[in-house]
């Protein structure tokens, strides 16, 4: 085990490592569903599930096809075997359909799930313009979708968002059942740890924590108050056999160390 | 049987001021941005630009030729967003009307199949209705009872797409892997106008690529205009990858006023001819050349 890939904890695991093995599990049960994963995190652990124990998930090659396997991160596309072809017009039917699970980043999260990737600030004239609200209007009132948000603090987790782009629970509750039919806001990973809304009022709990990370840490770095189970356990180590993929297989260039340190 | 060819003079002579003009392609891929240069050129102004937006979206803001924009996402793909058209909305320069993805394609397929709208449930509970306060949700008629979004078709008065390769009558072939919306753009427009790399003769299409790829059939189009490099600095594979150095270089300029004068001579206060001649010098200086608009990382952060 090499200094560079070690963490602060002693397991010898890094912190990206535990990022990747956190998204991961969100893919745990899916059947046969399309994988769509934005961040080098959710990329690697979409893979490793796919790898492991979700073995019938759909990868994309982050273009126009479906992929066979699990490609590394930043394989040539001569290297991918294309199964199907899946044009952004076609996406939209897999969307709608419900067949997808997602991974997206955050600009902001809030205590409901709302996500905002569109814009700080007022909308109608932003502090700071984003990409835009993208697909995720639709994306979260159709499939399981979760969040992964690499800079954890009070600027990102935030008491409510500046613009609702992912609809959270609240959100979704209140415009009715079509916008709950198919609603679910799974996990939120970060680089702290891992959040989910199974709470009886549908707000953010925290889940686990990144081995090397204490609760008072991510309490302090987030915008509002956190349901905290009276234990909270750490996430999950990863296997020998997944850490060896993950090292060799599918990020030999460790580009996730450049995303979480 | 109709000749459509034109030049971008024509095509350009064919929009007015005012216009809501969709542009094909996605981000920053397949972009029509020959004919967008031949508009900044134009003394068209007040445009509502309709796009999947990329760097078109920005250079029409900064040459002050938007009024207002539809749009899911500015993005220059590999950089993620687009300098001028942050500064375009963080300035209040233009109106905004800002969309789910999904509901941009329906409202595209509403315009297409001349119905007034299409249901869906993007959008339900975002801010996107927020927003846009003149979105109104239906009611299924049926025992179902749900109530979705009524996306209402997004028409157009004109649209332009970038392909690869078409024909003089104005059938055009995509040969990437993606045809994106380009073919519910023309759908949801009035005046239809395809820019390609190369036309060729009927014949040659079927040796360029499968029949799959010949998805815009003239049908759809008013006017064909050969525009070679038409999409750079986009992508348009297979014929060329996006120009990530010269992008870097827009980028660059684009966030320094007296950088952004020299780019615009060098490369946007001239015709589509000196613009690659421009960018093929640009090109051969390569990296850590001292000429305007060269790539600087540090502001690409």
């Amino acid at each position: 085990m090499t200094a560079a890939s070690g963490g602060s904890d002693g397991s010898g695991v890094s912190r990206a490592e535990f990022c990747a093995i956190a998204c991961a599990e969100v893919f745990r049960g899916d059947g046969e569903v399309m994988a769509s994963a934005f961040g080098t995190a959710p990329a690697i652990g979409a893979r490793l599930a796919r790898l492991t124990f979700a073995p019938d998930l759909v990868l994309t090659d982050g273009d126009a096809a479906l992929v066979d396997g699990a490609p590394a991160l930043g394989a040539r596309p001569s290297e991918l075997v294309l199964e199907s072809h899946m044009p952004y017009r076609r996406v939209f039917d897999v969307v709608w359909s419900g067949r997808r699970n997602l991974i997206m980043m955050a600009s902001q999260i809030d205590r409901t799930g709302n996500q905002n990737i569109s814009a700080i600030g007022d909308w109608s004239r932003p502090k700071a313009q984003l990409i835009g609200v993208r697909g995720a209007p639709g994306n979260t009132v159709s499939h399981s979708t979760s969040y992964w948000v690499p800079n954890h603090t009070t600027r990102s987790f935030v008491e409510r968002v500046d613009v609702v782009s992912g609809v959270g629970y609240e959100r979704a509750a209140a415009a009715g059942p079509s916008a709950t039919r198919y609603h679910e806001i799974r996990r939120v990973v970060s680089n702290l740890g891992v959040f989910d809304f199974e709470t009886p009022d549908r707000v953010m709990r925290l889940r686990s924590v990144h081995p090397g990370v204490t609760v008072d840490e991510i309490v302090e770095a987030t915008g509002f108050d956190l349901v905290l189970p009276p234990d909270v356990p750490g996430t999950r180590l990863p296997a020998p056999e997944e850490l060896e993929l993950i090292r060799t297989v599918l990020d030999p260039r460790a580009l996730r160390d450049r995303e979480v340190r | 049987m109709a000749d459509k060819r034109m030049s971008l003079d024509d095509l350009v002579g064919e929009l007015r001021s005012g216009m809501t003009i969709g542009l094909g392609g996605w981000g920053s891929r397949r972009k029509p941005m020959a004919a967008v240069r031949a508009i900044l050129r134009s003394d068209l102004t007040d445009l509502t630009v309709v796009s999947y937006g990329g760097p078109e979206v920005g250079l029409l803001c900064a040459a002050g030729k938007v009024a207002r924009a539809v749009f899911s996402f500015v993005t220059l793909d590999s950089i993620p967003t687009d300098p001028h058209f942050r500064v375009a909305r963080q300035t209040g320069a233009i109106e905004s009307t800002e969309i789910d993805e999904g509901m941009f394609y329906l409202g595209l397929l509403a315009a297409s199949q001349r119905v007034p709208f299409l249901p869906t449930r993007a959008g339900l509970g975002s801010d996107v209705l927020r927003v846009n306060p003149s979105l109104r949700t239906v009611t299924s008629p049926y025992d179902d009872g749900e109530e979705l979004v009524a996306v209402p078709a997004l028409r157009l008065d004109a649209a332009v797409i970038h392909v690869n390769r078409a024909d003089a009558r104005g059938s055009g072939q995509i040969l990437g892997p993606d045809p994106f919306f380009d073919e519910l753009f023309l759908g949801a427009a009035e005046r239809r106008f395809v820019t390609a790399e190369r036309i060729v003769d009927t014949d040659r299409l079927t040796s360029e690529g499968p029949i799959q790829t010949m998805c815009i059939s003239r049908l759809l189009t008013d006017g064909v205009v050969e525009t070679p490099r038409g999409a750079h600095f986009t992508a348009c594979v297979p014929d060329y990858p996006r120009d990530e150095e010269f992008q870097m270089a827009y980028v660059a300029a684009a966030g320094d006023p007296d950088r952004w004068v020299a780019f615009r001579g060098r490369y946007l206060d001239v015709d589509e001819a000196g613009y690659r001649a421009a960018t093929e010098a640009f090109a051969s200086e390569g990296a850590g050349s001292a000429a305007p608009g060269t790539p600087s990382r540090e502001v690409v952060k």
